[in-house]
């Protein structure tokens, strides 16, 4: 293929992970920064605010959703590049695990903030 | 009809002046993802002030806010995010295969987009910063 370079292992799931995660982030990154910098002005925001969007139950799984596929896309996106970079063996695996870990970690504590925003919990 | 080039490694960056377009899209990309995920750590931690109670969310929220450098951060950050999307539309395509000999005028017309998003931007971002 012409010019084709890619830090991916062709056709593997990780690599079309990546690109059904990044379809869906190009329109809700696009609609985040509209919504919380150009609708509502980010010096603006106000817990009572985020608690209005937050209780919606559309934006809520819009915004839980979105936390999962980015927190994806970004951790799978460092592991490749650092693979595509040599890394290799016990590192890789050292490495893997801990970009499984802080992704986890970050979902987990996105979903609980998500959560706290809707003042019911 | 596909041809092959071999234009050496791109982690050989001291050779950058011999880099085509396509090269320069790749490592725009990687260090845009780059600023990106680190980015969304940072911004969970921000607003996990929400988790403690709603005023210290708005105060830290406004606090920031209030900073200048904060409002030039944003449009930073807009302008990375929106090269992210922008090229990230052209790598789609690339994968499909549509577009393939127009790859590199797709690199010049993000890196144009980026640069008229953020521009345009600006005083949205720093409205009521002075």
């Amino acid at each position: 293929m012409a010019e084709h370079y890619s830090s991916f292992e062709p056709k593997g799931t990780r690599w079309l992970l990546q690109r059904i995660t990044a379809a869906f982030l190009v329109v809700v990154l696009a609609y985040h920064f509209l919504l919380l910098h150009f609708v509502n002005h980010a010096a603006d925001i106000t817990f009572a605010g985020s608690q209005v969007r937050m209780s919606q139950v559309g934006y809520f799984s819009t915004m839980v959703l979105f936390l999962i596929t980015a927190a994806f896309h970004g951790v799978n996106g460092v592991y490749n590049a650092l693979v595509n970079q040599g890394l290799d063996g016990t590192q890789k695996t050292v490495v893997k695990w801990l970009l499984i870990v802080a992704g986890t970690l970050l979902v987990v504590q996105g979903t609980r903030v998500a959560s706290a925003m809707t003042g019911l919990f | 009809m596909s041809q092959s080039y071999d234009r050496g490694l791109i982690e050989d960056f001291g050779r950058w002046q011999e880099f085509s377009a396509g090269m320069w899209a790749w490592i725009f990309h990687k260090f845009t993802g780059w600023v990106l995920i680190g980015y969304l750590f940072t911004h969970v931690a921000v607003l996990s002030t929400a988790t403690v109670d709603g005023a210290t969310y708005t105060q830290t929220l406004q606090g920031l806010e209030s900073l200048l450098i904060v409002r030039f951060l944003e449009v930073g950050l807009l302008a990375v995010a929106a090269f992210h999307i922008l090229n990230g539309i052209r790598l789609l395509f690339v994968d499909l295969g549509v577009g393939l000999e127009a790859q590199d005028k797709a690199f010049y017309a993000a890196l144009i987009g980026t640069a008229a998003i953020a521009v345009a931007s600006i005083p949205t971002f720093l409205l009521g910063a002075f």
